[in-house]
């Protein structure tokens, strides 16, 4: 079966011959040949791949602008940040050297405040101490006086008879002494 | 014989898809110059080709579209392959190698498309770089613009394409015989390559159609086998597009080459 198709098929080939080898085919073939591809290559040559050509192009050099610009702007912003940070640590730095001078300012007013209260209580406490003082010798000097008058009057109610002050203040010291 | 398995299915011969067949009778002096369906087919492709790009440009946005897309890819593939290989003043060739790439490819792909069934056999597909004649042609329009431009470009240095500088003087009797009889195969070859790609691949695939006609019109056990050749011939269609790409690919590498060989000739 598969033989009788082979055969047949290759028979069919044979009587048929090679339509390629028909040289009376030719001149037409390479007229229309020359008229088409001429043709053919008249319209790319002159105006589609110029076309593409043009389009890649532009195309190209669109994308090389946008990079050169897009470099350009960061550098813009690179530039920006840096002046930014510039004017931040200036600023940050301004503001240390007023707080700086305010501090010494403020120390230097409560200093001068302390060093007045300070004089104000000690010219305080030395009148207190004085007034102290002078309380104290007048309170012993009373003190003294009440017991020569009591020495003397209890002498007087004892003995009749009223005793020197320097006897009575002798008394004393030595009572005190005791 | 190959019978009809079911009325208006034909299995026609494998060669018969070659056959050139006047539409228009046209003679030009006494030379017959009909246009014929190879013409049909060549003016299909070009004018598919220029409608596409024409299309494609015609918006030239900045931001490409899908058309525009495929349009700069296989723009840059060509022009990158010329680039390469020749160098950047072969840019001039770029038009001439982009035009025969996308005209090959474009016919190898074309001549896959299924003709229309109960179609008159004139208006069949046809792959218009499955004759000689057409490969040839191009072919040798590629040797003839590489020896004009070897010659311009290099003056006598051109011929040192065959005896290369720094060659001992005994070798050139053998050398130099070599190297013209592989430059005058280079026409032949480069013809002769991509027309026996199209003219082979369009035989299996006909010869496989036929196959699956003859295996169903036998009946029985013989109609389930047709399956094989059914399955086959999907396989070699798939195969047949890589093919019809790369046979373009192929003819316009190898026209950049000989266009660099032309260029840097004195160089050697």
């Amino acid at each position: 079966m598969l033989v009788s198709i082979l055969t047949a098929g290759a028979e069919a080939a044979e009587s048929a011959g090679l339509p390629q080898l028909d040289a009376s085919t030719w001149p037409s073939q390479l007229f229309w040949l020359a008229v088409t591809f001429g043709l053919l290559y008249w319209v790319m040559s002159s105006m589609i791949l110029p076309r593409i050509g043009a389009a890649i192009e532009e195309r190209r050099d669109r994308i090389a602008d946008d990079l050169d610009k897009a470099a350009e702007s960061r550098r813009l912003a690179e530039e920006a940040e840096t002046a930014f940070n510039r004017a931040l640590a200036d600023a940050r730095a301004k503001a240390q050297a007023v707080t700086g001078e305010a501090r010494e300012e403020v120390n230097a007013e409560i200093d001068a405040m302390r060093k007045d209260a300070e004089a104000a209580i000690s010219a305080k406490t030395a009148v207190a101490e004085q007034h102290i003082a002078s309380l104290k010798a007048s309170a012993e000097a009373k003190v003294r006086e009440a017991a020569q008058e009591t020495t003397r009057a209890v002498v007087e109610a004892l003995i009749h008879e009223t005793p020197t002050p320097a006897v009575v203040d002798a008394a004393i010291a030595k009572a005190v002494k005791a | 014989m190959i019978h009809a398995a079911t009325p208006g299915l034909q299995a026609a011969g494998p060669m018969e898809q070659f056959e050139i067949l006047p539409i228009v009778p046209l003679t030009l002096g006494n030379i017959d110059v009909s246009f014929t369906n190879s013409a049909l087919w060549m003016t299909i492709g070009v004018v598919a080709i220029a409608l596409f790009f024409f299309f494609a440009t015609n918006r030239r946005a900045l931001i490409p579209g899908r058309m525009q897309s495929v349009a700069e890819i296989l723009h840059e593939f060509v022009a990158n392959l010329v680039r390469d290989t020749i160098g950047h003043d072969g840019m001039k060739f770029f038009p001439y190698v982009f035009t025969l790439f996308i005209f090959i490819l474009t016919a190898n792909f074309f001549g896959l498309i299924p003709s229309i069934p109960g179609s008159p056999h004139n208006l069949h597909t046809f792959t218009t770089t499955s004759h000689i004649i057409v490969t040839f042609a191009l072919a040798m329009l590629t040797i003839t613009i590489v020896i004009i431009y070897g010659f311009a470009k290099n003056g006598l240095k051109f011929l040192k394409l065959f005896a290369p500088s720094g060659l001992p003087i005994w070798l050139m009797p053998i050398l130099v015989p070599i190297e013209i009889i592989s430059f005058l195969s280079r026409p032949v070859s480069l013809g002769v390559r991509l027309f026996a790609n199209m003219l082979a691949g369009h035989i299996i695939l006909k010869l496989f159609a036929g196959f699956v006609i003859a295996l169903l019109g036998a009946g029985g056990f013989a109609s389930i086998l047709a399956i094989a050749p059914f399955l086959g011939s999907i396989a070699i269609f798939l195969l047949e597009f890589l093919v019809a790409a790369l046979q373009a690919y192929v003819f316009a590498i190898l026209t950049c080459i000989y266009l660099s060989d032309a260029a840097h000739a004195a160089d050697h």
